[in-house]
């Protein structure tokens, strides 16, 4: 989001170079906020522990105030009566955020497609990379970062990602 | 269960019919002798059947038999010392009107009945505290009902406050109003959770502090309902599988083992020797990664993080020894009825060694930190104690309730898989506070390892499966090279495992507590209801109770103790 000086810059030399410096730091110190409720928690932690250690990629920093995350991992199920809690802890996040949906659960409800679990999170909040598996392998939670991080690599910050986002909570 | 014991009960509720089902006495009565006759099992002492374990309703409206009302509900109670268990069926005839609560009798069935309530929409009468638990307050209908469509979801916007339940709690506690209002008195509240670190998943917990003491705590669960009896209503019993691996998927073999276990014990199939001693070394084996992780996370909430590596990183390494068994990290679905999936691989039996090996070096390290570690011991020692009768009354099962200093194991005292054969102790706490609960799991580990030892040397050979077309699949050369394997495996597949029509429970000892399973069946090849017991949901229901008095940081650790795992909790 452009506030500062940049905004009124607008697209040209000066703001392109910030965008690389800018976007260097942002992807290799990603703080990530775990939003764990079910089994794909567990295996985030696995990601977290020394064997597969996340801090390989600049993401160690688990933050558990939604304020001081840039990054919120959704591991598990989120049900209906989850929803709001999701999307305000996803709110009380400064931009910029990335979201990465965590397991079948989170991307599309998985094996529960019943009256009380949302049919995946980005019909209430907007959501960056999608990973397959129930619950998905430690390797491809690091594979969704690595994602994260290749996409930050082209972005700049005049454009204000997802503004036009609604959901069935809005 | 024979014939005198049948006698007894008949005798003591002559208005009662009695019969008995699998282990446990059934007994019908009208919801006006309802309370007489739960009175009568807890206090009688020939009876004395203290621990209320379940409670759940059924809808019987699209049954093939009809029955006298639409609705029942069963109340299933446990003499634990004598192993007695006995379900106690009542019909309602009107759910708005409803049936009288047990609420007086059982602490358990405050939440036991506000979930029927919730799922059913079967009221109580004098019930204090009757509103949704696992549903969002905004849900309207109930859920389990045979006509609510399985797919129709409702949103919720918003959250439900709780002060009217907190302000309830305060005055039991006997908190005035004038003290609340008095501005050097003024109770302070405050919310940890649903998302908190501390919840470990996703609970609310809600308090009432003067101070730093809690004064009053009130829970809200259901974060993670996930509709697990509801999708199995429309599933084959073997396709179910994979859902109970998500129940406790911190220990999801034992629930493949206790749910297939449950349906095999209502067929009355007697699986191989290989696969019975299958199941009690891998059960015992996630018993012991269930233990690593409670006590993990439970040391890291002391602020405890070397602990935490010792403990989880012997979990992370048995995961990738586990894949090599069942294909899946977490989620192993490695159990089938009629026996398991497949045998060991060739060479587990030494892989097993070196995980133990390596998993009691990691238990040791974490001792030594532990055992004379001051912070530890001034943390957790008479720290949220809870007295034996409270836990009863609560309907506490597994290493929480021996904790307390109830030496109730179903290993030992309804024995299944050989369990008698194995020389194992349980280890049982003499306070029941924080310090016991914990150091309970440890020795649970050694414990489970001996087993685990015992039963690999004395494995016998053979086939993992039994012989029984109408039960397990034939092998693959059958289906693919002729037309019966192929009608026979088409068959299974389609229509499922076909149970004689009936009602029964049966239970295991899981990594938590007692995990039961309570079946209805319309003889086809799908559960017509499906209901767990789950250990963490009854646990839960009697956290108030251990946290009241104590500080607000000694209900973080206190949390961790009890080992509540969302998926279990709120199914
Ligand atoms: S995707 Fe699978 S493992 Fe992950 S939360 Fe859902 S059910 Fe659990």
């Amino acid at each position: 989001m452009a506030l500062g000086l940049e905004a009124k810059l607008g697209d040209n030399v000066m703001t392109s170079t910030l965008d690389y410096i800018v976007n260097w730091g942002r992807e290799n110190s990603l703080w990530p906020f775990v939003y764990g409720t079910a089994c794909c928690a567990i295996e985030f932690m696995s990601t977290a522990a020394s064997l597969h250690d996340i801090s390989r990629y600049g993401a160690e920093v688990v933050r558990f105030s939604p304020r001081q995350a840039d990054l919120l991992l959704v591991c598990g199920t989120v049900s209906y009566k989850q929803a709001p809690i999701l999307k305000r802890i996803y709110e009380q996040m400064p931009e910029p955020k990335w979201v990465i949906a965590i397991g079948a659960c989170a991307s599309s409800g998985g094996i529960y497609d019943n009256y009380c679990t949302v049919q995946g999170i980005d019909t209430i909040i907007p959501v960056d990379v999608y990973i397959s598996g129930c619950p998905p392998r430690p390797e491809a939670i690091l594979d969704a970062l690595m994602k994260i991080q290749d996409q930050i690599k082209g972005e700049t910050v005049l454009e204000d990602r997802h503004k036009d986002f609604k959901g069935i909570l809005d | 269960m024979n014939a005198t014991a049948l006698e007894k009960f008949q005798a003591a509720f002559p208005d009662a019919t009695c019969k008995v089902v699998l282990e446990s006495v059934v007994i019908n009565v009208q919801p006006d002798k309802l309370e007489s006759t739960l009175a009568g099992l807890k206090n009688d002492p020939a009876f004395n059947c203290g621990l209320l374990l379940d409670v759940t309703g059924i809808d019987y409206k699209d049954y093939p038999e009809t029955t006298d009302t639409r609705f029942y509900v069963v109340y299933t109670v446990r003499n634990w010392q004598d192993n007695l268990l006995v379900q106690v069926r009542t019909p309602v005839v009107d759910p708005e009107k409803g049936i009288p609560t047990a609420t007086h009798l059982f602490d358990s069935a405050l939440w036991g009945e506000r979930e029927v309530w919730d799922q059913y929409g079967i009221n109580f009468h004098n019930h204090p505290d009757l509103r949704r638990i696992l549903n969002h307050y905004q849900f309207e209908g109930h859920p389990l009902r045979k006509d609510y469509d399985i797919r129709k979801g409702q949103v919720c916007i918003g959250n439900d406050s709780l002060e009217k339940e907190i302000r309830a709690r305060l005055a039991i506690n006997g908190v005035a109003e004038s003290t609340m209002k008095d501005i050097n008195t003024e109770i302070m509240f405050l919310n940890l959770g649903p998302s908190h670190p501390a919840t470990h998943g996703a609970i609310r917990i809600l308090t009432a502090l003067d101070g730093e003491t809690i004064m009053a705590n009130v829970n809200e669960i259901g974060y993670l309902h996930r509709g697990f009896e509801k999708t199995s209503e429309n599933l084959t019993y073997n396709q179910i599988i994979p859902l109970t691996d998500r129940l406790n998927y911190c220990s999801s073999m034992m629930n493949n083992i206790a749910y297939v276990k449950a349906v095999e014990s209502w067929l009355g199939v007697e699986i191989t020797e290989r696969a019975q001693f299958m199941r009690v070394v891998l059960s015992e084996f996630y018993r012991v990664l269930d233990h690593l992780v409670c006590i993990a996370a439970n040391m890291v909430d002391m602020g405890g993080l070397t602990n935490y590596w010792y403990l989880y990183n012997e979990k992370e390494a048995a995961y990738d020894f586990i894949s090599r068994l069942t294909g899946a990290r977490l989620t192993s679905s490695f159990t089938r009825i009629g026996g398991m999936y497949r045998d060991f691989y060739e060479g587990w039996e030494s892989d097993l060694e070196l995980h133990l090996r390596d998993i009691e070096k990691g238990i040791g390290d974490s001792i030594k930190l532990v055992l004379k570690n001051r912070i530890v011991h001034d943390r957790t020692k008479d720290v949220c104690v809870l007295s034996a009768e409270d836990a009863l009354s609560f309907g506490f099962t597994g290493p929480t309730l021996r904790a307390s200093g109830v030496p109730f194991d179903l290993r030992k005292d309804a024995p299944y898989y050989n369990y008698e054969s194995f020389d194992f102790d349980v280890p049982v706490g003499s306070k029941g506070d924080i310090y016991d609960r914990i150091m309970i799991r440890f020795e649970e580990m050694f414990q489970s390892i001996r087993i685990i030892r015992q039963a690999m040397k004395s494995i016998p050979d053979g086939s993992v499966f039994i012989e029984d077309s109408q039960i397990v699949l034939p092998p693959k050369a059958d289906v693919y090279n002729n037309i019966e394997g192929l009608a026979n495996h088409f068959k299974l597949i389609f229509e499922g495992v076909k149970t004689p029509a009936g009602e029964w429970y049966d239970s295991f000892e899981a990594a938590n507590g007692e995990l039961g399973f309570h079946f209805v069946s319309d003889g086809s090849g799908r559960p017509y209801k499906l209901k767990v017991r789950p250990p963490c949901f009854y646990i839960m229901g009697g956290f108030h109770k251990m946290v009241e008095g104590n500080m607000i940081a000694d209900a973080v650790i206190n949390l961790g103790s009890i080992n509540i795992i969302g998926g279990e909790l709120d199914r």
